[in-house]
């Protein structure tokens, strides 16, 4: 019987709802991620941006190790570490993907953040003020709408690869999309069609935001901001 | 409870079995990442310019794959290559990386060649060059000079991505260490020793992200950035 054989097939496609369970997972998961790397991003990005020199190289210090360290080894690291920290609370392991995803994607957005905030010329506030918009009016009409066109772009493309980096739940046991499918597939022996199903899954996930990237992209060259 | 200092850590620190295992490790991670590095360029760079064609057919094929495995996990491909491929696990690392790496690579070269205007292509046209010649000697040698600090960037995440290798059985740096763990089972150890491992890939990626920024500073790639 070949690894695609059309029994193979059919087995995988009954398994298709336990498969969907692993998607409400990474779902959760990369959703909370991605929230919690804003945060991180954000605090960072305004701190490796601040006139503090002692900000700065802290900020500058988390963007480095995360950024040149492997994510595996970071979960790896929090696996192994959060147990200690907290020895009485029983932490499921979607948290520690959560913080996995949220800790790494963090330090990118960070960059971003900087980025972003670099782009804007210190005088169009001061511009804008002397206008006699009010310091929010300035914000909402003038500098919020540049800044978004520097950031959205990358924003949305750290979001796939976040996504995709979820599956890294399944070397912790996370019970995401990538395990169940893993998991189902090494337990029967029905690789090749399980595999494609997870992929197609992933990929229906991931497309259209890597579309979003592409436009916001394409809207932000037009404008002349890049 | 927790003893950093005490014989637990500083017996293992001893030990020069976990200096031994750490340096395979980092030696099959080396070998895995340049491999790919290597094929990634090559496949990367007919990729690109197959997409940038424009050529009915083979550019639609580049953008289906280039766009399918952009938006699939590396694991699942590496997983995809060592259970349905077939292949050992050291060349279904490779060959998975190189898959996944050889589509960000072909929108590195993609911008690369983007960003050469389209003045020189109808100076070269003028003076009798044809397509592929055109590539050959004006777009592509100085498209590659742009492409240099993305692809060290891009090596950056390739030595990062081949950890993944362990899933699938490689014996490269991250899974070394995870075998090491098996005889020193103490957190204190256990943690001394992912951070142990930590540092290698930092000291090595952080060196390399430094020299990709200085080489982009010194090429001053002009307006916008390619590739991630």
């Amino acid at each position: 019987m070949g690894p695609f054989s059309l029994q193979k097939w059919q087995a995988s496609l009954s398994n298709f709802p336990m498969l969907l369970e692993g998607l409400g997972v990474t779902l959760i998961v990369a959703a909370t991620g991605l929230a919690l790397a804003m945060i991180i991003g954000v605090v960072f990005g305004v701190l490796s941006s601040s006139h503090w020199k002692v900000a700065r190289f802290f900020a500058r210090v988390y963007v480095e190790f995360f950024q040149n360290t492997p994510l595996l080894i970071q979960v790896f690291l929090l696996y192994n570490a959060l147990p200690l920290i907290a020895p009485k609370a029983v932490i499921p392991v979607t948290v520690v993907g959560v913080m996995g995803v949220g800790f790494y994607h963090g330090a990118y957005i960070a960059e971003v953040v900087r980025a972003g905030i670099q782009s804007i010329h210190q005088g169009q506030i001061e511009a804008a003020l002397s206008q006699g918009f009010s310091y929010i009016q300035a914000m909402r009409h003038v500098i919020i709408p540049q800044a978004l066109r520097v950031v959205l772009p990358p924003l949305t493309n750290q979001a796939v690869v976040l996504i995709k980096n979820t599956s890294i739940l399944a070397v912790i046991a996370g019970g995401d999309l990538m395990y169940r499918g893993d998991s189902y597939a090494g337990s029967v022996g029905n690789y090749g069609p399980t595999y494609v199903v997870v992929g197609l899954l992933y990929f229906a996930l991931c497309y259209p935001l890597a579309v979003l990237t592409k436009k916001l992209e394409d809207r932000s060259e037009v404008h002349g901001n890049a | 409870m927790l003893d950093w200092m005490g014989s637990d850590v500083i017996t293992m620190l001893k030990d020069p079995v976990i200096y031994e295992a750490l340096g395979r490790g980092l030696q099959l991670t080396l070998i895995i990442a340049l491999v790919t590095i290597v094929l990634s360029f090559i496949f990367g760079t007919l990729l690109g310019i197959a997409r940038f064609s424009k050529i009915p057919v083979l550019s639609q094929a580049a953008t289906a794959y280039i766009e399918f495995v952009r938006n699939i996990p590396l694991l699942l491909i590496l997983l995809f290559c060592y259970f349905v491929g077939g292949l050992q696990s050291r060349d279904a690392a490779i060959v998975g990386l190189t898959v996944f790496t050889s589509s960000l690579l072909a929108e590195v070269v993609r911008g690369g060649l983007n960003s050469i205007g389209t003045g020189q292509w109808e100076a070269a046209r003028s003076q009798g060059f044809n397509y592929v010649q055109i590539l050959r000697y004006v777009v592509l040698p100085q498209a590659v000079v742009k492409m240099i600090p993305p692809i060290v960037s891009q090596f950056v995440t390739v030595i990062k991505d081949s950890s993944f290798a362990m899933t699938i059985g490689a014996f490269e740096l991250m899974y070394e260490g995870v075998i090491l763990t098996g005889q020193y089972w103490k957190a204190t150890q256990v943690i001394t020793i992912y951070i142990l491992i930590a540092l290698i890939y930092f000291v090595i990626n952080f060196t390399l992200s430094l020299l990709s920024r200085k080489l982009q500073g010194k090429l001053s790639l002009g307006r916008g950035t390619i590739g991630q």
